[in-house]
């Protein structure tokens, strides 16, 4: 292995988009809490940017070829992590996912969803034909399926979902074959129902009050109603900065997290969303960019599996923001307010940065 | 480490370029969204964002006060809230409505049925679901704004009223605004507004009503007020001064208290009213809040009739009062002549039947003139004067003088009492008038009738030498309506002789005279209801006990001041009807007095039932009045505060 990277190699112009990115959030959540209870937590996120950005640069110094060396461990500390966490784990709004780190709350299924995504890649690195074998396919399934119950259980869908993309994307790039494709769609189809059947209660509510959002006024419909006023009364040009009142009077719900989007687009309008999701858009095609520029089939899925899973949660809040999706409880990326899911996010990029530094390498 | 990557560079570049697009039209796609939200509907949700923004809350302009001739405050107004229910929101209201009933002390089908009756009023309309809030219930408002953020406080002004009933027919009530007010008021008046509903409080109600105010401010999501907009300030009602006097008023509530009737007091000089006690009498602050259904029936049904004011709505007979009348009748048509004798043996034949003296069963009356029939009420004498006189003439005097009329005072729903004639008969009964009609008529019995306020009037007209004033309560009222009727002075000397013999003279009051004070009147006893009648209700005599009147005035020739009163069931007028008037008028002359010696007032206590005078209230079974509702203070308003 040649370990003379140097500086230069680092991907800045990705590093440039992301920094833009936590600029744009840090800014909202100043302007969505500063005048509440909540005041000062863009500088708690400013603590949690400068962290992740750290953990990225050390995981970047470690070859990932020693790291995917390490996926089953890391696998079976994963699945170790999740079943703890059901038996102790820290219960905070109704779930069950925090455990207790450095005097923080960090939540467990963020870490899995990176154990994930190395898993994955080694999984679809070892597969050597051309086309993914309907063997492979299922193996692949049971790897993600044991996880994504477990998280189910926390209850956590947004997260359990997450895993769904990295697992498609992943096979379609193994090369899944459409026939195996369409059997599966037609099988995922088929288990609808019964999906419905396990779902808790709530949730099956924020379903139902996506497809019929006027029979709740005032759950999630409500949130989503809310939102929707948010994003819409914004206009073109945004009421500016601290002036939106639905972000202000506290009618977007969590709008320094989940919904912070649309305190985004109320404040700053379509200009300031046409800036945010164009800065979204090429980090996701920098990304791609890397794994075309990967020098093997490992970093490539590494670099995939951290596209489909930044990409699967910006798609899903942004469209839950403007009532085109279900509220599932999924951050934006960089921009949202959080602890776990910042570093998760500063982690994943860690993986790129790592498989960028020795595309050139041997 | 285990080469198990074997440096395999094979990328399938055809399918990370189909991801790179999926990325671009997945970003497409989301902006296309935003742009129908934020571009093609902005208008829309920038009204919806104003409408979660910006709440209108009324500021409650308060009622204007009454104070009395002297300043002093009768009816006054006190600070409350008033509980809302926002209904934007059904379902959440429904699913609440448990919750709501609980933490507010509410019946949860009375919530219920108030919402199903509110039910067609628009959804942005709040309504009002508990009129009074008490500590405990802004508290629970307060707590619960989070998780129930249905209520909302409305800062309003309730009225206050003098205890006990005090004045309660004159001054009225107020109340929630019916269904066809609110319709009549060209969308002046809400759902929950206050309006007067009775007596001066509904006669004066535009002058009363202040303008109510608004205010919006901006509210947070939990409804929290955390800005303000504009505020128009209210503009409060106009304050009536009335020509009542506290001082008098008092004297004739006590006077009536644990009895049935009405005392009015004029002074004709102006038609000014300076007292109008009517009892029973419910107590209005009773109905300043929310009257209950069960209340309000019960009101409504009680023999005694609280909500009759009968001052100016009892119709009864005058009894002897009406020999006024005759007597004006028989000097202003010399029919018979001044002259005129007659025997009294203690009763009299007409038309083939007896008619009995009051004196019947005591001996007669003797040789009697008009002034000793006056003095003495001498029914013969009258029976006499009626034949001669003739139901015409008779009802075209009584109606001279203002019976069979209203006053024109400045109360609604004043009745007319009836003065009966040929005419009536034929167009009410369509039959003839029979002359022993006539008879009865004399001594005002049988169809006239009349209220205590017209009687009032009509003597203090007569002794005013035929300048009739219109009752008001108003103290400056501008145009009250004069009537002059043409009256010979011969018969404004004899009649008023004649009263002042009823008092000085050993006539029927002859136990009241005032010392230095020409203190006249008449006395009159009228039966409730016909002989016959009461066989026919067979009911025991003592239901249908005598109606007792008596209209005094001093002094003789141009009273200043003339009191009216009528206790029903109170037997004979000389008894129980004559000594409130004259303690009223003493009242009047000591006031009087003490004004002239330079103090303003009399001993001015604010008036208690429960305290001085009869306790009228525990008398009637009631329960005493609460601790709070006593002290109501009764203070001269600070514009024109008493200076010793």
């Amino acid at each position: 292995m040649n370990e003379a990277t140097t500086t230069r190699d680092y991907d800045w112009w990705l590093l440039a988009i992301i920094a833009a990115i936590c600029a744009l959030g840090v800014v909202e959540i100043y302007s969505a809490t500063h005048g509440s209870m909540l005041a000062g937590m863009h500088t708690k996120q400013v603590r949690w940017l400068v962290i992740g950005f750290v953990l990225m640069f050390v995981l970047s110094r470690f070859d990932y070829h020693v790291i995917m060396d390490q996926a089953p461990i890391l696998y079976i500390v994963g699945i170790g992590a999740l079943t703890a966490v059901l038996l102790v784990g820290h219960t905070r709004f109704g779930a069950k996912r925090w455990i207790p780190v450095l005097g923080e709350f960090l939540q467990v299924s963020e870490l899995v969803k990176l154990i994930i995504i190395i898993v994955l890649a080694r999984f679809f690195a070892e597969v050597r034909t051309d086309e993914l074998s309907l063997q492979d396919l299922i193996k692949a399934g049971l790897l993600v399926g044991i996880p994504l119950v477990l998280i189910l259980k926390q209850p956590d869908l947004g997260t359990a979902l997450v895993l769904m993309p990295m697992l498609i994307v992943g096979a379609f790039l193994a090369g899944l074959q459409w026939k195996h494709a369409a059997v599966v769609v037609l099988i995922g189809l088929l288990m609808l129902p019964v999906g419905w059947h396990f779902l808790k209660p709530y949730q099956k509510e924020r379903v139902t009050s996506f497809l019929h959002p006027e029979d709740d006024a005032k759950g999630s419909g409500y949130q989503v109603l809310q939102s929707k006023i948010a994003v819409g009364s914004g206009g073109f040009w945004g009421k500016g900065f601290g002036n939106g009142s639905q972000n202000q009077l506290g009618y977007i719900p969590v709008r320094y997290s989940d919904f912070i989007m649309s305190a985004w687009a109320e404040e700053q309008g379509f200009k300031g969303v046409l800036l945010a999701l164009g800065l979204y858009m090429a980090l996701l095609l920098r990304l791609v960019q890397n794994a075309q520029r990967a020098k093997d089939r490992a970093g490539m899925f590494l670099v995939m599996g951290v596209t489909a899973a930044l990409g699967f949660h910006v798609l899903v809040n942004v469209a839950m923001v403007i009532g085109a999706m279900p509220v599932t409880g999924i951050p934006l990326p960089l921009m949202s307010y959080g602890g776990s899911a910042t570093l998760f996010v500063f982690l994943a990029i860690g993986l790129v940065m790592n498989v960028r530094l020795r595309r050139f390498v041997n | 480490m285990s080469y198990w990557f074997r440096n395999d560079s094979r990328l399938p570049q055809e399918r990370l370029a189909a991801a790179s697009y999926v990325i671009v039209g997945m970003i497409t796609l989301l902006l296309l969204g935003f742009w129908k939200l934020q571009v093609i509907d902005s208008d829309k949700y920038g009204v919806m964002a104003e409408r979660n923004r910006v709440r209108s809350i009324p500021i409650i302009a308060p009622r204007g006060r009454m104070l009395d001739r002297d300043g002093r405050v009768l009816v006054d107004n006190y600070p409350s809230f008033s509980v809302l229910l926002l209904r934007d929101d059904m379902p959440a209201v429904e699913k609440n409505l448990p919750a709501i009933a609980d933490g507010l002390g509410l019946q949860l089908d009375d919530l219920k049925e108030q919402l199903a009756n509110t039910g067609a009023l628009p959804k942005f309309q709040p309504i009002v679901i508990k009129p009074e809030a008490t500590p405990g219930d802004v508290a629970f408002i307060e707590s619960h704004r989070a998780d129930i953020p249905l209520l909302e406080m409305l800062m309003v002004h309730r009225r206050r009223y003098l205890p006990g009933g005090f004045m309660a027919h004159a001054s009225g009530y107020v109340g929630e605004v019916s269904e066809k007010q609110i319709e009549d008021s060209n969308g002046k008046l809400r759902p929950g507004d206050f309006a007067g509903k009775s007596g001066l409080e509904r006669q004066y109600n535009d002058l009363l009503v202040g303008t109510d105010g608004m205010r919006r401010v901006i509210v947070n999501s939990i409804g929290k007020e955390v800005g303000r907009l504009s505020q128009q300030e209210a503009i409060p009602g106009k304050q009536i001064q009335l020509t009542i006097d506290y001082d008098l008023q008092k004297v004739a509530e006590e006077a009536l208290a644990g009895k049935k009737g009405a005392i009015v007091a004029l002074d004709p000089r102006s038609g000014e009213v300076l007292a109008f006690a009517s009892q029973p009498a419910a107590d209005p602050n009773d109905f300043a809040v929310r009257i209950s259904k069960e209340d309000w029936q019960r009101l409504n049904t009680d023999p005694d009739r609280p909500l009759l004011n009968r001052a100016t709505q009892a119709q009864l007979a005058p009894g002897s009062v009406f020999k006024i009348v005759m007597a004006t009748a028989m000097l202003e048509e010399k029919v018979p002549p001044e002259s005129f004798t007659a025997f009294c043996p203690g009763y009299a034949t007409f038309y083939g039947r007896m008619f009995k003296c009051h004196i019947f069963g005591k001996g007669g009356h003797g040789v009697v003139d008009l002034h000793r029939a006056i003095i003495h009420s001498c029914d013969v004498f009258f029976y006499n004067v009626g034949q001669r006189l003739g139901i015409d003439r008779i009802s075209k005097f009584a109606k001279m003088l203002g019976l069979g009329s209203k006053t024109g005072i400045d109360l609604p729903s004043e009745e007319t009492g009836l003065v009966p004639s040929e005419e009536w008969v034929q167009r009410v009964f369509h039959r003839k008038w029979y002359p022993g009609e006539t008879i009865s008529v004399s001594i005002g019995q049988g169809a006239v009738t009349a209220t205590p306020l017209q009687l009032a009037y009509m003597i203090g007209g007569i002794a005013s030498g035929g300048d009739f004033k219109q009752p008001h309560f108003i103290k400056d009222a501008q145009n009250a309506g004069n009537r002059h009727v043409e009256l010979a002075e011969n018969t404004i000397e004899k009649v008023t002789q004649g009263m002042y013999g009823v008092v000085n003279e050993g006539g029927t009051a002859g136990a009241l005279r005032l010392e230095g004070i020409e203190f006249c009147g008449k006395t009159g006893t009228a039966q409730v209801i016909g002989a016959e009648a009461k066989e026919r209700f067979g009911r025991g005599k003592s239901e249908f006990k005598n109606n007792a009147w008596f209209v005094g005035y001093a002094p003789r020739r141009d009273p200043e001041i003339v009191v009216s009163v009528l206790v029903e069931e109170g037997g004979h007028g000389n008894l129980a009807a004559a000594p409130p008037a004259r303690d009223i008028i003493k009242a009047y002359y000591d006031k009087k007095q003490k004004k002239g010696r330079g103090q303003t007032t009399v001993d001015y206590q604010p008036y208690k039932m429960d305290s001085d005078g009869g306790n009228a209230v525990a008398e009637n079974g009631k329960a005493p009045v609460k601790p709070g509702q006593a002290v109501a203070k009764v203070e001269p308003a600070s514009t024109k505060k008493a200076q010793p």
